[in-house]
């Protein structure tokens, strides 16, 4: 088991300095001198324009300035934004907690419907609500989630004014933020209407970021179960008398399991990209609308340190995925990865 | 059906026998058989798009700005599904809408499916250094989020439709990559392989005509799926605002010109997304049968 942690992290080193390098070259490769890209839309004197190519090395060969690139990231250091001046690491993390809110919300809401679904569709094979279920997460999956987002507002804060347009809470409430998380600090502020304030806002936001993984993990559920109630133990457990719903419960959804963890790791990665889309659309004050304000503003310094961040976490994501993998899946752990 | 044509290759029967089996098992597949009826739909609005629609998708009616649709008070018979915010026709747009959406998709797959079967096949064959480091790009393109990668290379490639295609053409690769390589490496130890070395074929004939067609399966079905994901990925960048440009009449970008109108006119909204909506859940059920019919071994589950 250590030596197949060991072999994953071995691997996803040299893909994390493939990504520094892309983040790297990004701003190089952009149409137009880097350094008045860097300096932003005002343009710079002679003078400055030196000191901020001396400042970032542009004046240096690529290779040390890679160095010099790499040397600041080691040390936490991804450069500041042209807009507000903050460091881009500062940013992200100020940013960071109303992502992870709103994907921990879009995720277990994704569970707590797939799951079941995708369980129940398997065992009630063939059967109406199966194919109604089929039919169902095959239309979330075909969802243009930017749209289904803007069709949540009309339908759920225009027509029935049930919940508010944008944001993550009332500008009513103030309360100290530990956690950053809007909804546990509220809990704990003790302050019931802005626990309801906070998790009001978070209803739209969760169910279209939500929809697409929710689809997925019903369909991968549905057909993992069924595999595994194909397979000889299982009919041997049914020969004996054991009730479909005890199989179930106690054999094939634990064998099931495997596909499902897998299913959910990959769907962080594309919890991020609909992240971008979702918080656009509520202006949910994330990640996601971080990088793409940024480019509109063309703040190439955080859209570089935004993209190395985002892909760390993705890759540590799935590094604890395939660690949770062969946990469960005894055959993974006892080969030599 | 071209792909029908590749599975009689593959199977080496009788041309005619193997298009009739896919057509039997695809179309036991009803979903299939409809969302193929509906492909063929948008195709021909799409191709066929100045006879059908009522008016040019550009032409403004300065008279008739927001009009609902025609079965809504105040809708006119003349623009069946209203206008938008320039009082331009919907449903012209829409049908306009197709040509830019499919066009784009198909794109998108044909240098998907290039470049992704030439990396994953040589990779897969060749092996050693080169595998190494083909297999360690693709793990750097996947690590970043597709839609984010995309912006971002939208980004160095200035907006446009174009940029658009490029840059999600780049995010799909590594899939076909991983596929075909893995194909590949399974089939290059079958015995008809060396049979074909021992009979005296080069590599590229080894390569290509033997390995080659029997990894073609899985991989059209992958190429179907990743169509309808195209469709909705350059909607999203037209939405983003870094794709298709205004006044493209693009599915995406009309949604995002509608988005200041959602409260006051629901129809601007509704229209394109369902446009989009359905298309793609088209492509994916055709997806689905395409599957069952060509993968005999993973059916039905």
């Amino acid at each position: 088991m250590f030596r197949y942690t060991l072999n994953k992290v071995a691997l996803t080193i040299p893909t994390l300095i493939g990504v520094t390098i892309v983040a790297f070259a990004f701003i190089r490769l952009l149409p137009g001198d880097p350094i008045l890209l860097l300096a932003g839309e005002r343009g710079v004197t002679e003078e400055r324009y030196t000191q901020l190519a001396a400042q970032f090395g542009f004046d240096q060969p690529l290779w040390q300035q890679y160095l010099i690139f790499m040397g600041n990231l080691l040390q936490g250091d991804l450069g500041n934004s042209f807009v507000t001046k903050q460091p881009v690491l500062t940013e992200f993390l100020a940013r960071f907690p109303a992502t992870l809110e709103l994907s921990i919300f879009a995720m277990l809401l994704a569970l707590i419907v797939g799951l079941p679904a995708g369980v129940i569709a398997a065992v009630r094979r063939g059967t109406f609500f199966d194919h109604t279920l089929m039919t169902v997460s095959l239309t979330g999956y075909s969802m243009p989630i930017f749209w289904w987002g803007l069709l949540l507002i009309i339908l759920f804060s225009s027509i029935l004014g049930w919940t508010p347009v944008s944001g993550r809470i009332s500008v009513m409430y103030f309360f100290d933020m530990p956690t950053g998380l809007m909804t546990i600090d509220a809990l704990f502020s003790g302050d019931k209407g802005a626990f309801r304030s906070a998790l009001s806002h978070l209803i739209l936001p969760s169910i279209a970021l939500g929809t697409i993984p929710m689809a997925v993990i019903a369909r991968q559920t549905r057909s993992a179960i069924l595999e595994v109630l194909g397979e000889d133990y299982i009919r041997t457990a049914r020969a004996k008398g054991i009730s479909a719903w005890r199989i179930v419960g106690l054999h094939a959804l634990r064998n099931a399991l495997i596909t499902v963890v897998t299913v959910i790791g990959l769907q962080v990665g594309v919890l991020f990209a609909g992240a971008i889309l979702t918080e656009t659309i509520f202006a949910w004050p994330g990640i996601g609308k971080w990088m793409i304000d940024s480019i509109y503003r063309r703040d190439y310094q955080v859209v570089q340190g935004g993209l190395i961040l985002i892909a760390g976490i993705v890759m540590i994501v799935n590094l604890i995925v395939d660690f949770l993998y062969g946990l469960i899946n005894p055959r993974i752990r006892h080969t030599r990865g | 059906m071209s792909t029908a044509t590749t599975t009689s290759d593959i199977g080496g029967s009788p041309r005619t026998r193997a298009i009739a089996e896919f057509w039997h098992y695809f179309s036991e597949n009803k979903g299939a058989v409809v969302g193929l009826c509906f492909v063929g739909i948008v195709i021909c609005c799409a191709i066929f798009a100045p006879l059908i629609a009522p008016y040019s998708p550009e032409e403004q009616f300065r008279d008739y700005f927001l009009v609902p649709p025609v079965w809504e008070d105040g809708g006119s018979s003349m623009f069946l599904l209203g206008t938008d915010a320039v009082g331009r026709d919907i449903l012209s747009r829409l049908i306009y809408g197709a040509r830019y959406s499919l066009a784009a998709g198909c794109v998108i797959i044909a240098l998907t499916l290039t470049s992704g079967i030439g990396l994953g096949l040589t990779a897969g064959y060749v092996r050693g250094w080169f595998e190494v480091l083909v297999m360690r790009l693709m793990d750097i393109i996947l690590s970043v989020p597709s839609l984010l990668l995309a912006l971002v290379l939208v980004t160095v490639l200035g907006p446009g439709l174009f940029s658009a295609i490029v840059a999600i053409a780049v995010t799909y690769v590594p899939h076909f990559v991983r596929l075909t390589r893995a194909q590949v490496i399974s089939e290059a130890q079958r015995d008809y392989v060396t049979a074909s070395r021992v009979a005296g074929a080069g590599t590229l004939r080894l390569m290509v005509i033997a390995i080659l067609p029997n990894c073609m399966a899985p991989l059209i079905v992958q190429a179907t799926m990743s169509f309808s994901t195209s469709i909705l990925d350059v909607a999203a960048l037209g939405f983003l605002g870094v794709g298709a440009q205004p006044p493209t009449p693009e599915w995406g970008r009309m949604l995002a010109e509608a988005r200041e109108f959602i409260t006051r006119a629901w129809w601007v909204v509704t229209f394109p997304g369902l446009a989009i909506l359905l298309t793609v859940l088209a492509i994916n059920l055709m997806g689905d049968g395409l599957r069952d019919a060509l993968d005999p071994k993973m059916k039905r589950s």
